[in-house]
């Protein structure tokens, strides 16, 4: 390749050999004997590649781009001989300094290339930046060359997925978690095996983009520990892994060390959703630094006022302007990237109904990228989940513009079992719709089950430990003087706000938390959990967790001994999801679609009361055929008693040959609260009904 | 330490004994033993780490290139690693795609 004569070079400068580069190759590529670099603006009048020696405080050379190597509105260059392992690069853009127009050009600034597939300066985490420094946040080159052997995404059915929610760095960071490189991927590794025990088959990673944890980091004024942006949901590259959360951060190994979390991750039969923010970005509004879009091209990136203010959709600053093309490649390129150099198998969009709004914030009838996205031949097995609503109002859970791809986080799944579990009244009947699958808001138009994710709980309020310890959040610890942070939670303390010694109260909530994880690992849908609560993890009444590099957000490993009745129970419920396919169905049962149906009782069989004051329900999924002509298949029965009181639950009639089997009864305590599959104890033959402890779930087995 | 990389015939092995600190500057170095390693299509290639010190990113990278540029069937043998040498290995995942050993016989 290397005696090409496209490959010599043609100008220099500074003793710099350079050529023309490509200009479809957006961001730093490595090409034989040198680095393409390639960078789009519509409004800028010129651009000057900045190459810095690696931590460097100033650049080795500044390159401008000769006129003659731009095409279009892109700027395209090779750069011969560099050390690829110790350059990093930036960008001047000149252009017009016109905030009304939209245009915030200032060439003193060093800018991000948002194709930046590597980024240094933040290498490892918490670590107080130089806040003098001209360039904070530096593309590097990277190799490609990563060995995947036959490593490829899992593309399994969504329907058999049970996700679990977790946070990159408070997986392990704890002292307890014991792994050799906590709170980083390689950390994630080590912890593979307690994944693979409790039976997840799918991780999703809250945002592992590039970010700064010091984007407006303060001390608390409480306790003086720097709060940080530790979530990480203000993206500052797109294409870089976080450098802070890789244990090999410090050598610039970040690329391979997340690919091998993600390799590990399938060995061992486990998807990998990563959690995208494409809603906004870490530049804030116009109080805000200029690190990369804002610097390049304003206008074009970011939805503005006609005064030339930033939009807010976000709740963040401001909001990409994903409808406009050259960001809707940007957003393609990006998930195209993920997906082919990362083995990605889907991605959960935050905020994403931002995504379907045109420039102006409108929403859109047929958002041009949404329909891209679901389209896309490379993103074509891989999943795709909304957040379907935004901080400017725009609710769409039930009206995602989905294309026949897309899946939703069923916020209404989230509330209606919440309030049910809580005791109000007049839930009956929502929750009928949430356990199979939510047909009133996805059968309409075909979507079936599978396009709703099923939660309870995830990394924005309660966990479920403390949905069911708090009546109020208790948010005092984030310095907003308990003003941030949902108040709709939907909780109930059981008795005690926070925690208590009473014995009763706590046997109470650990058989809420049961009670929640037999309602959504039968519901219909697709079950998400959010790290942690299948060991009761609590964030001592903060729902709203966001700041906070401590012990409210690190799983404690401690509490898998502590509560291993609660970790047994949750295991137990993912393993009877995977043994019985009637509860991972594409379809909505009772349609001519599927051979199967789910039948809805009461503490009378067949007899549900759907009346405003009911807090009882039960349901039965069977296959039509169950018990006729050889066809053996179970019938599942939950019963579920929202009342204080204990009650009798008539059981319908079985096929002949049939028998009721014990699988779970949160009113017990373990280990007699659930068995494994297979190994159910079963009820006398006799025995027509059973009573229901208050506050509890029983599920029951029917088979030969 | 000044780094060194010699490579040796034996039978249809090619044996590569590492020395000294592997940094980007002489990672070439160590990535042109290879290339000559392969050249030669040997069945197995062993590297032996036990003298080397400190392994860049620039190393790793020639790692891969090896299992990459030997192919499939050409067994890699790494020898002696320790310490840093082994975390880095580690923490990128390259050890479960080689041999691991202490000694070599």
């Amino acid at each position: 390749m290397d005696t090409r004569i496209d490959f010599y070079p043609t100008h220099q400068h500074q003793g710099y050999k350079l050529r023309p580069g490509r200009p479809v190759l957006f961001g730093a590529t490595l090409v034989p004997g040198g680095v393409n670099f390639a960078i789009c603006s519509r409004y800028a009048t010129s651009c000057t590649l900045v190459l810095f020696e690696k931590g460097a405080p100033e650049p080795m050379v500044e390159i401008p781009f000769p006129d003659s190597f731009r095409i279009g509105n892109t700027w395209c260059m090779v750069v011969f001989d560099l050390d690829y392992e110790r350059t990093e690069y930036g960008y001047r853009m000149d252009g017009p300094w016109d905030p009304a127009a939209g245009h915030r050009f200032d060439a003193s600034k060093i800018l991000l290339d948002p194709y930046a597939k590597a980024i240094g300066g933040r290498d490892v985490w918490g670590k107080p930046p130089d806040w003098n420094d001209p360039y904070p946040h530096r593309a590097r080159l990277i190799f490609e060359d990563f060995d995947w052997e036959d490593d490829r995404p899992l593309e399994k059915p969504l329907e058999d997925l049970v996700v679990y929610e977790l946070h990159t760095r408070s997986f392990t960071r704890h002292p307890s978690a014991g792994v050799k490189h906590p709170g980083t991927y390689a950390g994630i590794i080590a912890k593979i095996p307690y994944l693979n025990e409790l039976g997840v088959n799918c991780v999703e990673l809250m945002p592992i983009f590039e970010f700064d944890e010091f984007e407006n980091s303060r001390p608390n004024p409480v306790t003086g520990e720097t709060m940080y942006n530790y979530w990480g949901y203000s993206t500052v590259g797109f294409f870089a892994p976080k450098t802070g959360y890789a244990a090999t951060g410090p050598f610039g190994m970040q690329v391979d060390e997340f690919k091998n979390l993600v390799k590990e991750l399938h060995r061992n039969g486990i998807e990998v959703i990563l959690d995208v923010v494409f809603n906004h970005t870490a530049e804030g509004n116009e109080q805000g630094p200029t690190l990369s879009f804002r610097g390049i091209d304003n206008q074009t990136y970011y939805m503005l006022t006609p005064e030339g203010y930033y939009f807010n959709f976000s709740g963040c600053g401001n909001t990409l302007n994903c409808n406009n093309p050259v960001v809707r490649m940007m957003v393609l390129d990006c998930l195209r990237y993920w997906a082919a150099e990362y083995h990605i198998d889907g991605f959960r969009f935050d905020l994403a109904a931002i995504l379907g709004r045109d420039p102006w914030g409108a929403p859109l009838p047929n958002p041009p990228l949404l329909e891209s996205l679901a389209f896309d031949p490379v993103l074509a097995k891989c999943k795709l989940i909304a957040e379907a609503w935004d901080a400017g109002g725009l609710y769409q859970v039930g009206s995602f513009p989905a294309y026949g791809r897309w899946a939703e986080w069923n916020g209404k799944y989230r509330d209606d079992i919440r309030r049910f579990l809580k005791g109000d009244e007049g839930m009956v009947p929502v929750i009928a719709e949430r356990i199979q699958g939510s047909p009133d808001l996805y059968g309409w138009n075909k979507r079936g089950p599978t396009a709703s994710i099923n939660f309870i709980t995830c990394h924005d309020g309660f966990t479920l430990y403390d949905q069911f310890a708090y009546n109020h959040k208790h948010n005092e610890a984030n310095g907003e003087q308990n003003r941030d942070g949902g108040d709709d939670n939907h909780s109930w303390n059981c008795g005690v706000e926070g925690e208590t010694d009473d014995t009763e109260v706590n046997a109470l909530r650990k058989r809420m938390i049961k009670n929640a994880l037999a309602i959504l690992l039968m519901s219909h849908g697709v079950p998400m959990i959010l790290m942690g609560d299948e060991v009761g993890r609590t964030q001592r009444g903060n729902n709203n967790t966001y700041c906070h590099d401590n012990d409210l957000n690190w799983f404690d490993w401690t509490l898998l001994e502590r509560n291993a009745d609660l970790f047994h129970f949750a295991r137990q419920m993912i393993a009877l999801r995977k043994t019985h396919p009637l509860l991972r169905t594409r379809e909505h049962f009772g349609t001519s679609a599927t051979q199967a149906d789910i039948i809805w009782h009461g503490t009378q069989a067949w007899n549900a009361d759907w009346s405003p004051g009911s807090r009882t329900l039960a349901c039965m999924f069977r296959e039509r055929q169950a018990g006729q002509a050889g066809n053996t298949s179970p019938v599942l029965y939950m019963a579920l008693n929202g009342y204080w009181d204990a009650l009798p639950f008539e059981l319908p009639e079985l096929p002949v040959n049939y028998r009721w089997h014990l699988f779970a009864n949160t009113a017990l305590p373990a280990p007699h609260d659930i068995y494994e599959p297979g190994h159910e104890t079963p009820l006398e033959p006799y025995q027509h009904s059973f009573l229901v402890g208050g506050r509890a779930v029983v599920i029951l087995i029917g088979r030969p | 330490m000044a780094f060194s990389a010699n490579l040796e015939m034996v039978d249809s092995e090619a044996r590569i004994t590492l020395e000294g600190e592997l940094d980007a500057a002489v990672a070439d170095q160590f990535r042109q033993t290879v290339e000559h390693a392969a050249q030669e299509k040997p069945q197995k290639l062993v590297l032996f780490m036990d003298k080397l010190q400190f392994m860049a990113s620039a190393g790793l990278r020639v790692l891969v290139f090896a299992k990459q540029r030997m192919g499939r069937d050409v067994a890699i043998y790494v020898i002696g690693a320790t310490g840093p040498v082994l975390n880095t290995m580690q923490m990128s995942g390259f050890h479960q795609a080689v041999y691991l050993q202490e000694s070599y016989p």
